[in-house]
């Protein structure tokens, strides 16, 4: 078994090397602390697992993988006292953090049975029952008096002897600290607490024995019920923050923030109703939009080499002044060549090179790990209702989604007018089958969804293209470039420029490890007879292009000096931000407010 | 009208007045009025609710209620939900008799059959019985029509509102009620017990409204029996919780009912009271209770002075009560409870407080505290209770004078240090009307009161206690329907009948009617501790010098002593045989003729039975009588 005194480190390693062998209790411990202290990380902060063998006085002997505590010394005055420290000190962004200590043995008859529970800070020593030294606090047993970095004692609670249970928890919102008695909470024993505490240990009597419970079995007391206070606490005074004074000032900020997070996204139809009906000026000509629109939507399709073309065209200098950007997208457009997605490939195998190759969501909001692409369904839930707030809703979550819905509850015509063509609904029926027979990854219903969704967008394709419904059931079969030998014979060529470009670039600018890797990782698609289902097959996810087609909108707006990033991305980027900066300087509230609790 | 009346009080009292309310009830009765009409009148009827009490006593007084009952009776939902409403606002009101919902016996099953409607019927009909359950036959009424049954699956509704009334309609049912309580645990909600229903509605994030209702739930349904005292779902949910609506954050009313709730639960359970008395510093907390109003808003805000005022009788007497809970078992918990800042002075001023609450919140908690010796012996003499004591003891409404009486009991025990100075104050005589009380728990107060005070006593107290009573008072208490009164006058005459001195002058007074009162209840039907009770008194008079005469000269009380040498009672053996053992003690006077007498009835081969007896005491006994004839 490995040593549960590694902390972080022991967790890194579950993560690392699968195979290791836990036992139940390790495996109950992880879980239990994720459960209770989702918002610690403990690759910077461990929490604390077992008593330290290193930070205990000579009289303390440990056991049972350091959660045993017992008195090995004489026993006969204070100065016989000795105190153990748990591995790690307490991370503030555990909020509310608790642990429990039964007492298995009082110790031997004839001695008074001096025994504390409490918290000390780093360096504090441990000759001493925990309590007495500044920067220590304890709640000793023989009188229920509790010790606040003092000598002397305050009447606290009830005295505890052996088969008790005595827990002890910290508030790092307040900096309190409560004790418990067999599951029954003594109030509040001490205020003002310094950060970074250790739980410690401190015994006095020989055969005193103490078992330390940090999360291995369930708690005697219900600390989930006292967190759920705090939680709801802490979210409510989010709630109710105050937001300026001046009415119409911070809504017309979101309003702001929605338009531009529209526009960044190219989804123009919606932006411009959007900021028509807000009464907001678009920072950005609509011809410009269109034309991000436009490229946006062939990488996200998949046909890399008309984006590539189309970005050419429209911005001539940009992908010259890149060539890292530019060898990036080729790199794509191979991988959506071995795909079968790509335009160059589909007209070689004797489908219309103007195929209809839609992408079944919008572009993801925040490359979030979470967002996979089976799961765009989770975006839609909730947010239907909201729409009903109206656009100019001034609800931070509903925002988020808003581009989405509001294609889908406006008036048809409006939207026949803004895309200049012929009636929807007929589309609209014809693309929903494509989509769901296109994409076996999803339910229809998110299909579908998807599709709604993103219908404004679709408007400038459906123009250019209609009557290729036909091509999809290449991908379904997925075969090597979608089994045109033509297509694969150009896809060996376009692989060769490609080499030849690397080595150019090279040459030019000098060694770069993430080209080098990505090439790599695109060739070695080619090893496998079914790259789909081969290690290196997740590139060929359509959810690839998203970080691609990301980058490329960046690049662009970044030379027509738009920001790289929307400033709603930027807001939540930077509400995460404060979050953790928060658990670095101890403000335990971080753990109770969780962005992602606010973006669904 | 609907939109004139609607948050205006004045226009409201308008149309009351100008008679609007027949009218409206008129077309709401009419069956020919279209129903968008009829639902209109309702929904302005609703409104004129909504304003002053005065307003509902008007429409009260038009016969608004039977009224809206008919209008139950259309099958159109959106009606009947305006009828439901307005009825939901004129029954939550104090001044509506809530015995109107109960007059016409088809109204709650009707009732019953509609709640499952819609989510508003629902809410105002849990609404209405959760205002409208106050005694006991409401309960067994709403119980019999399936109360549980309709209304357990809405503790699941979507709806808070509907939850809450629920939930509310639980806690007014099984109050005091065992027949509801019994019912309720065994009750399942969408597979899961009721019990557990309750435990997550008191889960810290739920609104305290929620958790106060559920716990109270739970807390009436354990009182009843039907939940153990040890149950987790009491010790680790509902106790805590309610220590929680105890705490400085909670409004003043939630503090008020926790309180009394929490009084309420464990006030029969001792292990109860050893938890709470160490959770979350309840016994301080509580003193926070009377603080109210506090100085800060006074100054700084009227409105808040106003609310602290009117809560602050409240939030005493809860306090009180809560004390007394906390107290009445453990001398521990006594011991912390007199400890607590000026807590002595509090109960000191809380005793002659103007409400009657309050004072007999105070009562209780001295009640309880005076079960401690220690506390008897320092800080109820320190702070002199009994002279606030005595003073509510002079003109005090019953219920606050039996809790005075028997507080007074305790305090006049014989290591008591307040026993002299309430003897100074005249207190014999009170004691002695309270005996003549019709209530049975005054007189056994006041004659438990003499008893303890007669307790090797001087011979001064002795006669002015005998004097005071009366023997005819005090021959009427030894017939007296209450075996409490009766045990407790028999302890006193035990208690005046000791030392010799004290039984010889006794008795040659009234001697006459003693033994006659002896032998009667000897004769009656009485329980074994009556009659050991009374050979004692007889044993204490055989202690007598001259007052043994009474006894030697009345063979048919010694016949009565022989018969109870050989009863089947040990206790009884054991008095009798101490009775004729102190008659025939050597070296008093006259003894050589009493044991002679004694031979010649029987006695002696009765005792010599005795030491043969297997109880080891009255075996003793006998051969210590034995030894007196060998001597």
């Amino acid at each position: 078994m490995s040593g549960p005194s590694s902390g972080c480190g022991f967790l890194m390693s579950v993560v690392v090397h699968g195979d290791l062998a836990l036992n139940e209790q390790e495996k109950d411990l992880n879980q239990r602390l994720r459960r209770l202290y989702p918002a610690v990380n403990e690759e910077e902060t461990p929490l604390p697992r077992s008593w330290s063998p290193k930070d205990k006085f000579s009289y303390i002997g440990l056991s049972q993988n350091n959660l045993r505590v017992h008195y090995k010394g004489h026993g006969k005055t204070p100065k016989d006292a000795a105190s153990v420290r748990a591995t790690h000190p307490i991370p503030a962004a555990c909020g509310v953090y608790y642990f429990e200590v039964k007492i298995i043995s009082k110790g031997r008859d004839g001695y008074v049975k001096y025994m504390g529970i409490g918290l000390s800070a780093q360096g504090v020593n441990m000759n001493r029952l925990p309590g007495w030294d500044k920067h220590s606090y304890g709640y000793h047993g023989d009188d229920g008096h509790s010790f606040c970095s003092s000598g002397t004692g305050q009447p606290y609670g009830p005295t505890f002897t052996t088969g008790d249970v005595i827990g002890c928890c910290v508030n790092l919102i307040n900096n309190t600290c409560f004790y418990t008695k067999n599951g029954h909470s003594l109030g509040i024993a001490f205020t003002d607490l310094p950060p970074n505490l250790y739980p410690t240990v401190g015994l006095q009597t020989p055969g005193e024995v103490v078992d330390a419970n940090f999360g291995q079995h369930p708690f005697v007391f219900d600390i989930e019920d006292y967190m759920r206070e705090w939680r709801t606490k802490i979210q409510a005074q989010i709630d109710r923050f105050p937001i300026g004074e001046r009415e119409g000032e911070w809504q017309a900020m979101i309003q702001k923030m929605v338009a531009s997070y529209l526009v960044h996204h190219s989804y123009c139809a919606t932006a411009e109703v959007f900021a028509k009906s807000t009464d907001q000026a678009v920072h950005e000509e609509l011809a410009s939009i269109k034309n991000r629109q436009k490229i946006q939507k062939l990488v996200l399709s998949g046909r890399m080499g008309e984006a590539i073309e189309t970005t050419q065209q429209l911005y001539p200098s940009l992908l010259e002044l890149n060539p890292d950007l530019l060898f990036m997208l080729k790199v794509r457009q191979f991988i959506e060549m071995v795909n079968g997605t790509d335009s160059e490939v589909r007209c070689l195998g004797g489908r219309s090179p103007k195929s209809q190759d839609s992408y079944p969501g919008s572009p993801r909001l925040f490359n979030s790990p979470v967002h996979k692409a089976s799961s765009s369904q989770t975006y839609q839930t909730g947010f239907d209702s909201n729409y009903c707030n109206g656009v100019s809703s001034s609800k931070g979550h509903t925002l988020a989604h808003s581009h989405k819905s509001c294609p889908r509850t406006m008036p048809s015509p409006e939207l026949g007018v803004l895309n200049g063509s012929r009636g929807q609904q007929t589309n609209v029926g014809a693309e929903v089958e494509m989509e769901v027979d296109h994409f076996s990854n999803g339910v229809s219903e998110s299909s579908s969804n998807g599709f709604l969704n993103g219908s404004s967008t679709h408007g400038i394709d459906l123009e250019e293209c209609d009557g290729d419904m036909e091509v999809d059931s290449a991908q379904s079969k997925r075969q090597l470039c979608g089994g045109s030998q033509a297509a694969i014979e150009r896809m060996i060529q376009f692989g060769r420029e490609l080499q030849s470009m690397s080595e150019h670039l090279r040459r030019e600018r000098g060694k770069n490890s993430a080209n080098k890797k990505m090439l790599k990782d695109a060739f070695s698609l080619l090893a496998y007879s079914d790259p789909w289902i081969s290690p290196v097959g997740y590139q060929l996810d359509s959810i690839r292009r998203e970080p691609v087609c990301s980058t490329l909108n960046s690049a662009i707006l970044e030379t027509h000096n738009l920001p790289k990033q929307p400033p709603l991305a930027l807001a939540v980027g930077q509400a995460a931000q404060c979050l953790s900066l928060m658990a670095r300087t101890g403000s335990g509230s971080c753990a109770f407010a969780s962005v992602d609790d606010y973006l669904h | 009208m609907k939109n004139a009346v609607i948050g205006n009080n004045k226009q409201k009292a308008n149309l009351i007045v100008l008679g609007a309310v027949p009218r409206l009830l008129y077309l709401l009765q009419q069956s020919s009025s279209s129903l968008e009409l009829r639902t209109e009148c309702a929904v302005v009827l609703g409104s004129l609710a909504m304003g002053t009490e005065n307003n509902i006593k008007s429409l009260v007084d038009c016969h608004i209620i039977p009224a809206l009952l008919q209008g139950l009776l259309c099958s159109d939902l959106i009606f009947i939900e305006a009828c439901l409403r307005c009825l939901r606002t004129v029954f939550i009101s104090p001044v509506t008799p809530v015995q109107l919902l109960y007059t016409d016996p088809t109204v709650i099953p009707h009732l019953m059959s509609l709640l499952s409607r819609s989510r508003h019927t629902k809410e105002y009909i849990t609404q209405i019985f959760a205002h409208c359950c106050k005694t006991p036959e409401h309960q067994t009424v709403l119980f019999n029509h399936s109360a549980i049954q309709n209304i357990a699956p809405l503790l699941i509704s979507p709806s808070d509102k509907v939850r809450m009334q629920a939930l509310k309609c639980f806690s007014v049912l099984a109050y005091e009620n065992t027949q509801v309580s019994m019912t309720l645990v065994n009750v399942l909600v969408d597979g899961e017990q009721l019990s557990q229903v309750f435990v997550r509605m008191m889960q810290r994030d739920k609104p305290i409204e929620m958790q106060l209702t559920a716990a109270k739930c739970l807390t009436y349904m354990c009182r009843a029996g039907a939940i153990r005292t040890d149950d987790n779902c009491i010790i680790l949910k509902t106790l805590p919780c309610l220590v929680r609506m105890c705490s400085k954050e909670r409004l003043l009313e939630e503090r008020v009912e926790g309180a009394e709730t929490l009084a309420y639960l464990m006030e029969p359970d001792v292990e109860l009271q050893r938890i709470a008395s160490f959770t979350d510093h309840l016994v301080s907390m509580l003193a926070d209770y009377f603080k109210y109003p506090s100085s800060v808003s006074a100054i700084t805000d009227i409105k808040r002075l106003d609310h602290d005022l009117k809560h602050a009788h409240e939030l005493r007497q809860a306090a009180f009560k809560l004390y007394a809970s906390l107290g009445s078992n453990d001398e521990d918990i006594r011991k912390k409870i007199t400890e607590t800042e000026n807590m002595m002075d509090r109960i000191v001023s809380g005793l002659s407080e103007s409400s009657i609450k309050v004072r007999l919140a105070a009562v209780r908690c001295l009640h309880s505290l005076s079960r401690s010796v220690q506390q008897l012996r320092t800080s109820f003499h320190d702070h002199a209770v009994w002279k606030p004591l005595m003073k509510l003891l002079q003109n005090a409404p019953d219920e606050v004078l039996v809790m005075a009486s028997s507080t007074l009991c305790n305090l006049l025990l014989e290591f008591s240090p307040s026993k002299e100075p309430i003897l100074d104050s005249g207190v014999i005589e009170l004691l002695c009307s309270l005996t003549q009380s019709d209530s049975p728990a005054l007189r056994v107060n006041g004659i438990w009161a003499l008893m303890n005070m007669a307790f090797q006593a001087d011979q001064k107290v002795k006669v002015e206690i005998v004097r005071a009573l009366g023997t005819e008072q005090l021959f009427r208490l030894l017939s007296d329907p209450d075996t409490n009164v009766l045990m407790k006058t028999l302890g006193l005459l035990r208690n005046l009948l000791s030392t010799r001195p004290h039984i010889d002058q006794i008795m040659s007074s009234h001697g006459k009617q003693i033994m006659q009162a002896v032998t009667l209840i000897l004769e009656g039907e009485h329980s074994i501790e009556v009659k050991e009770q009374t050979l004692c008194i007889l044993a204490n008079i055989a202690d007598g010098n001259t007052a043994k005469e009474l006894i030697m000269t009345n063979d048919d009380m010694l016949q009565k002593i022989k018969y109870y040498m050989g009863h089947s009672n040990v206790k009884l053996q054991l008095a009798a045989t101490f009775c004729i053992s102190n008659l025939i003690w050597n070296e008093e006077d006259g003894s050589q003729e009493r044991q002679d007498k004694l031979k010649d009835m029987g006695f002696v081969d009765i005792l010599h039975k005795l030491t043969q007896a297997s109880d080891p005491n009255l075996c003793d006994r006998a051969k210590t009588a034995m030894q007196q004839y060998l001597a």
